[in-house]
């Protein structure tokens, strides 16, 4: 069945309850059953929770065959977690039929594509994959189809109940012994938590895991005590240093710097740059960048941005020590500095995922937001942008609060050069749609900018303000002028990717590449 | 094929970015920054070893990319090694709008190469003439000849100097204020302007000076520079601002060229502006004015 | 144009190529690894053969390593490449003629 952005959904996954994508407000207004852990009660009094090894607090938490686990990925690169506990329960304890539940994976957990390949772990739900376990995900070895949700689409399916996790594996830079645990004051610290913290509320056991017991009372803490089971103390929860990839430096690169300034052109252009505007940005380098110019646009028109969302860098938290950002409420930490700030800042609030883009609850922050800025591994002339499967089919990115974002704000930008190599990043048709078209404003790249037809109120801006546009299919043309229109990808029937809109609907589906052979 | 349009001799050349021609991701589309003019090097970016590889990547992409309204020039390499000849040929057969002759330091230079380039504009049918020449003078003995050098082909749109080389030879660093190459620029733009060419300054090498970096091409400006070498596109965008006409300078000429046009009409001899006789010198300079303004993009008048 | 000894031509940085061509005495023995071959495996080959017929190359033995190059640049590596191992990349190239 064809969805609203003309995606065909297999039928046999149109099943208890689920449906195709109807537009972004489809389900708006109604009214939805939260689902609730079954928790196991305490009422003999306990010196400690904590447990000599994570077997051991596995064992206290019943541990089983067909389980499904959590971690989230505050420490992006640098996290040891995941593997360290997917290695206990595969290797010590012998489970299989795992679902792993993260709110990310990637290079930091290889060891877990070689328990999908081993078939010890059967099921993924996520919102990034990279690495390995993308490769072996398209690659057709997970037993089902792994499932793609934005950052708001995870606390949005937990609540549902359509994922209950039976134990939530939470790294902590520091806990007590009793469980109240955070992302700083440690060893290895990843600032803010927001990723964890719906986690503890719904999972029925909650095990921390960290490598730096504190005195009890830990408080403030990101997760309380109340939620928490057991706390196990490792020599090490991660690297910290991993934690600002390649993507999410500061770029010195000239075309993306090019683009970054023509998007804060375009920024100032619109009505909604006013004092007390509100901002986010994603980790691309060219969107990261846009903070830089935007600074003095905001100085030339004495104007003040009431807070900063989301992902949260050194250049924005500069921002805000300038007194030109009132607030920053963050769930993710993508540099030393930002984690250093949150510790010390007293406008910089940690905020849970659900708080920040659940689709499902009585109001996300990205909501509130005026304007995004976000990269894209493919936008075509629909204005759809794919976040997750390179131009080859192959599954290797990251939806993160993209989606939730770009619906919830009133301007999206997505940057982008036009190619990368020779893949056309402006196309006919995405390979995959993460983000509908219907949610995205304005495309900025290197060889110039289209706005949506559907914000023709955002065109007459550019045109007052001087600013040159173009259609997108004039971009596209210009991309396959470049770089030669490529040949369609080729599929299998197997779909190995089922993408969930934020709102539970199907978007669209992965399926299995068929790698082209050249034959002589 | 991408067939360009004939190169004209006197066009807008505030920026000359140069690209390492052997780099197939920074040829592809280097005019996307907006520079006047591209530089692709077969010089100094590209080693020994590669310089045959690097003049079938530039013939390739000088046929096949389309570089706009972005003048192309190539640097070729020095007539004291074995690759000019061969850069040469490549350079007009592709199409290329000139050349930048590296290390010019007398008239005979330019004519060697200019007999070089008709012999290849012959060869490869290419219409006579078409093949534009710049020099660059990176020696003290190449500011000396200037004058003789920018005068001795028609090709000749004009000269630059190189500061990295002509500096080593004079025992000199890059000083604050310029000083170390006052001499030299004042003496290469007295010639350029004798001969009626363009004048162009060296790069500024430090990308991180910023403050540096602008004040020399403040200073640029003020000597009456044409433009500027840059060798990153961030530098594009400041020379453009300060190579640009003031709006004083744009009302004041339009002011001029109003009144000339109006008084030309009447059939006046003498020209007067406020009530003040005017020199027929003022009125080219105002509408030399007026025409960089429209290039830069900075005029809104009908003029 | 016969392939005389081993050449090599480009680099494995992206949007460049690598071209490794070899003598071989029956016909064109193409192999053609891409960082794109998904989208333009078949672009790649056809534009390689191509190259070499109108280098009029007849036998070789060609190794392409793609790394996402535009067309023009998948050319001149191929041409730089079979022009080196006839020991004749340096002087006096038929611009216009076989190289285009």
């Amino acid at each position: 069945m064809k969805n609203a952005v003309n995606r065909e959904i297999p039928e046999e996954l149109l099943k208890d309850g689920k449906e195709v994508y109807q537009g972004k407000y489809y389900m708006d207004g109604k009214y939805i059953k939260r689902d609730s852990p079954k928790t196991r009660r305490y009422v003999k009094p306990q010196s400690s929770k904590l447990c000599s090894s994570i077997r051991k607090a596995c064992e206290r938490c019943g541990a089983h065959d067909g389980m499904t686990v959590s971690f989230h990925s505050e420490f992006r690169e640098g996290d040891y977690v995941a593997s360290m506990v997917a290695k206990v329960l595969v290797e010590e304890m012998g489970l299989k039929d795992i679902t792993i539940a993260a709110t990310s994976l990637g290079n930091a957990q290889d060891l877990i594509a070689d328990y999908i390949e081993q078939g010890k772990v059967i099921g993924i739900q996520t919102s990034g994959v990279r690495g390995r376990i993308g490769e072996v995900i398209s690659a057709g070895k997970l037993a089902t189809p792994a499932i793609i949700r934005s950052h708001g689409g995870r606390p949005r399916a937990v609540e549902a109940g359509e994922v209950h996790i039976d134990i939530a594996f939470l790294a902590a830079s520091t806990s007590d012994c009793w469980g109240n645990a955070k992302g700083v004051g440690g060893k290895n610290n990843c600032g803010s938590m927001g990723f964890a913290i719906h986690d503890s509320h719904y999972a029925d056991h909650t095990v921390i895991i960290t490598d730096t017991l504190v005195d009890f009372p830990n408080r403030p803490s990101s997760i309380s005590a109340e939620n928490v089971d057991c706390v196990c103390v490792v020599d090490s929860i991660g690297d910290a240093t991993k934690i600002a990839t390649k993507e999410a430096r500061v770029t010195e690169n000239p075309r993306e710097l090019m683009m970054a300034e023509h998007a804060a052109e375009v920024i100032a252009a619109t009505p909604y740059f006013t004092d007390g505007f509100s901002f986010q940005t994603g980790a691309g380098g060219p969107s990261l960048a846009v903070n830089r110019f935007i600074e003095k646009r905001m100085v030339e028109k004495g104007i003040k941005m009431s807070f900063a969302l989301g992902g949260v860098t050194s250049a924005v938290c500069q921002l805000l020590d300038k007194g030109l950002v009132g607030a920053i409420l963050d769930t993710q930490d993508f540099d030393m500095g930002a984690i250093k700030h949150l510790a010390e800042h007293p406008k910089h609030h940690e905020i849970s995922m659900s708080e920040y883009a659940n689709p499902a609850n009585k109001g996300a922050y990205v909501n509130q937001l005026d304007f995004v800025v976000l990269s894209a591994l493919e936008i075509d002339v629909d204005f759809n942008v794919n976040v997750i499967t390179g131009s080859d089919g192959i599954l290797r990115g990251a939806p993160g609060g993209h989606p939730d974002t770009a619906a919830g704000s009133k301007c999206c930008i997505i940057v982008t050069p036009l190619t990368r190599g020779r893949m056309a990043t402006v196309c006919d048709e995405v390979v995959t749609v993460t983000t509908p078209g219907d949610c995205v404003d304005i495309l900025v790249t290197d060889y110039g900018i289209a706005v949506n037809p559907l914000r023709n109120d955002l065109a007459q801006c550019l045109d007052a303000a001087g600013i040159e546009h173009v259609t997108i299919e004039w971009l596209r043309d210009k991309a396959y002028s470049l770089v030669g229109t490529p040949d369609a990808l080729e599929w299998e029937d197997q779909v190995v990717a089922v993408v969930e809109a934020r709102d539970g609907t199907l978007l669209d589906v992965v399926r299995k590449i068929r790698p082209l052979q050249l034959d002589g | 094929m991408i067939k360009r349009p004939k190169p004209q001799k006197f066009r807008l050349r505030r920026t000359m970015m140069f690209m390492n021609a052997q780099k197939p991701g920074l040829i592809k589309d280097a005019y996307i920054y907006g520079a006047d003019s591209i530089i692709l090097d077969l010089e100094d970016a590209v080693a020994e070893n590669q310089k045959d590889a690097a003049r079938f990547s530039l013939y390739q992409a000088l046929q096949n990319v389309d570089y706009g309204d972005t003048e192309v020039i190539v640097r070729i390499n020095g007539l004291d090694t074995p690759h000019w000849q061969e850069d040469i040929r490549c350079v007009v057969a592709g199409g290329a709008d000139g050349i930048r002759i590296a290390k010019c330091e007398s008239a005979q230079d330019v004519l060697t190469v200019e007999e070089h380039v008709l012999a290849a504009e012959r060869e490869f049918g290419v219409e006579e003439g078409r093949t534009l020449l710049m020099a660059a003078l990176e020696s003290p003995k190449g500011i000396l000849n200037a004058y003789e050098i920018v005068t001795a082909s028609d090709r000749m749109f004009g000269c630059a100097i190189s500061g990295g080389d002509f500096r080593k030879s004079m025992h000199v660093q890059i000083e604050e204020g310029g000083i170390e190459m006052l001499s030299a620029r004042g003496q290469m733009l007295l010639a350029a302007r004798a001969a009626g060419v363009q004048c162009f300054d060296t790069m500024f090498p430090y990308l991180d000076d910023t403050e540096g970096f602008q004040a020399e091409v403040i200073q640029n400006r003020k000597m009456g520079f044409d433009g500027k070498s840059v060798i990153n596109p961030k530098q594009i965008r400041f020379v453009h601002e300060t190579f640009a006409p003031t709006p004083k300078e744009i009302a004041y000429a339009e002011k001029l060229v109003r009144s000339f046009n109006e008084q030309a009409e009447s059939g006046v001899g003498v020209y007067t502006v406020d009530g003040k006789m005017v020199d027929i010198p003022f009125f080219e300079d105002a509408r030399r004015v007026i025409a960089l303004a429209k290039a830069c993009g900075v005029y809104k008048g009908d003029l | 144009m016969e392939i005389q000894k081993p050449a090599i031509a480009g680099t494995l940085e992206s949007s460049d190529a690598q071209i490794v061509v070899e003598p071989f005495t029956d016909g064109i023995q193409l192999s053609i690894e891409s960082s794109v071959m998904n989208q333009y495996g078949r672009q790649i080959k056809a534009t390689v053969l191509e190259t070499l017929e109108h280098l009029g190359v007849k036998n070789g033995k060609i190794t392409v390593n793609d790394k996402g190059a535009l067309e023009c640049t998948l050319k001149a590596r191929v041409e730089c490449a079979v022009f080196r191992s006839c020991g004749a990349s340096e002087k006096n190239i038929p611009w216009g003629g076989v190289v285009r």
